[in-house]
């Protein structure tokens, strides 16, 4: 890892502030991708900007619109809350209990790994993602690989999930690194099916075409005959393109039998 | 830059690069070897300590990030001479061989007791995911876990 200077911020302008004096900043919140990168050389911030000591960017609360959930909030704190319960299941999935002890909310969103966890959560819930400028409507986030709608040095502080009638996440995770290979959010807001997929694409993506049939049929059967395009899917030595097409049928068949039975 | 830190129970102010990782601080600064650092990329879980009461992988956690925290190593477990009831445990059940894993394996099994009721054989296992060991095929370990929690 290259040297870097470390700051500590002490609110949100502040932070603001000390990127925009920076030559290569980077917002540092839980660290459990950045910090691997930067020992890998892949990043070399000039600076790190610890949010971690800003009162107020963390936990959990309820709003008129929903579940707000704090930037800096860590993963095993959504894990232990009981508003989503597909939610809380969905961040017990990610890494291990380590990684839910200091990863967090904001961090995962910002980077926006084509494997992780939340933007299936984000797109498959219909959440909006708060920053110290905007509301961002979850659908139009993420952008693409790493991609994402925010600006240079704009600062994710809270996200707000609509609470669900019903909702499940199915995930296939690599066994080693417990990042979906895909993952699926359904819900059910009671006026519209979601269907949010990670880990197949760029980035997280709606599933228009199982949200539409179960709108129309809120069964298996109306899914079972989905013909699913993977030719701009992910392949590594994991999983093709293809499997990772067939996964995604599995994963919201699975999701829509734990909402069915 | 300076990092002050309290590790079992010891107040530390050091002066450290930027760049030095809570693992190294702990190795290298305080000679504190008990934690391991076996993948160093943060899968295999021989360096986890503890971090204001939670578990964490102390290779990816810089030594700024814990400035101002209480740090509790496997040297900070034992009361004296008498082992940690999962020190123990471990040791009644055989749950080592080589040992390499044991440090990182012992302080998150503690965690994963002190944050849960009551845990199953499978609930073990699934919280001791981010823990390799290649010796011991994990039954032994699992055994251990279950004598210790009644113990705490």
């Amino acid at each position: 890892m290259y040297q870097f200077k470390h700051h500590k911020s002490t609110s949100v302008d502040h932070a603001s502030e000390l990127h925009s004096n920076s030559d290569e900043g980077l917002y540092l919140a839980g660290g459990m991708t950045l910090i691997p990168s930067m020992k890998l050389r892949l990043t070399a911030p000039t600076d790190l900007i610890d949010l971690s000591s800003i009162e107020g960017l963390a936990g959990i609360s309820n709003s008129y619109a929903g579940l707000r959930i704090g930037a800096m909030t860590r993963h095993c704190e959504v894990s232990a809350s009981s508003e989503i319960p597909a939610l809380a299941s969905l961040a017990s999935l990610i890494g291990d209990n380590q990684v839910r002890n200091r990863g967090t909310i904001g961090g995962s969103l910002a980077n926006n790994d084509p494997a992780a966890d939340y933007p299936a959560a984000v797109l498959g819930l219909g959440a909006t993602i708060h920053t110290n400028k905007r509301d961002i409507d979850g659908d139009s986030f993420f952008l693409g690989l790493f991609e994402t709608a925010l600006d240079e040095g704009e600062i994710i502080t809270a996200v707000t999930f609509p609470i669900p009638k019903r909702a499940a996440y199915a995930k296939f995770p690599n066994p080693a690194s417990r990042y979906a290979i895909v993952g699926a959010m359904v819900s059910d807001s009671g006026s519209g099916i979601r269907v949010g997929i990670t880990g197949a694409g760029a980035c997280a993506f709606r599933a228009r075409a199982f949200e539409s049939a179960l709108n129309k049929d809120f069964s298996v059967d109306a899914i079972s005959a989905i013909e699913i395009d993977h030719s701009d899917f992910n392949v590594d030595i994991h999983a093709s393109a293809e499997f990772r097409g067939h996964l995604i049928g599995a994963m919201v068949r699975q999701a829509v039998v734990q909402l069915t039975e | 830059m300076a990092v002050k830190l309290n590790v079992n129970s010891v107040e530390h102010t050091l002066e450290v690069p930027s760049n030095t990782l809570l693992s190294e601080i702990l190795r290298d600064h305080l000679n504190l070897t008990g934690t391991h650092i076996g993948c160093d990329t943060s899968q295999c879980g021989a360096c986890v300590v503890h971090m204001d009461g939670k578990s964490i992988k102390s290779c990816t956690v810089l030594a700024a990030q814990a400035d101002g925290a209480d740090v509790t190593t496997i040297e900070g477990i034992a009361n004296g001479g008498e082992l940690h009831p999962m020190q123990e445990a471990f040791r009644n059940n055989h749950a080592l061989q080589c040992g390499f894993c044991t440090p990182g394996m012992i302080m998150s099994a503690i965690d994963l007791v002190q944050s849960n009721d009551k845990l199953s054989a499978q609930e073990i296992r699934e919280g001791l995911d981010g823990n390799f060991c290649r010796c011991t095929g994990y039954h032994n370990i699992v055994k251990a876990v279950l004598e210790a929690q009644e113990q705490m």
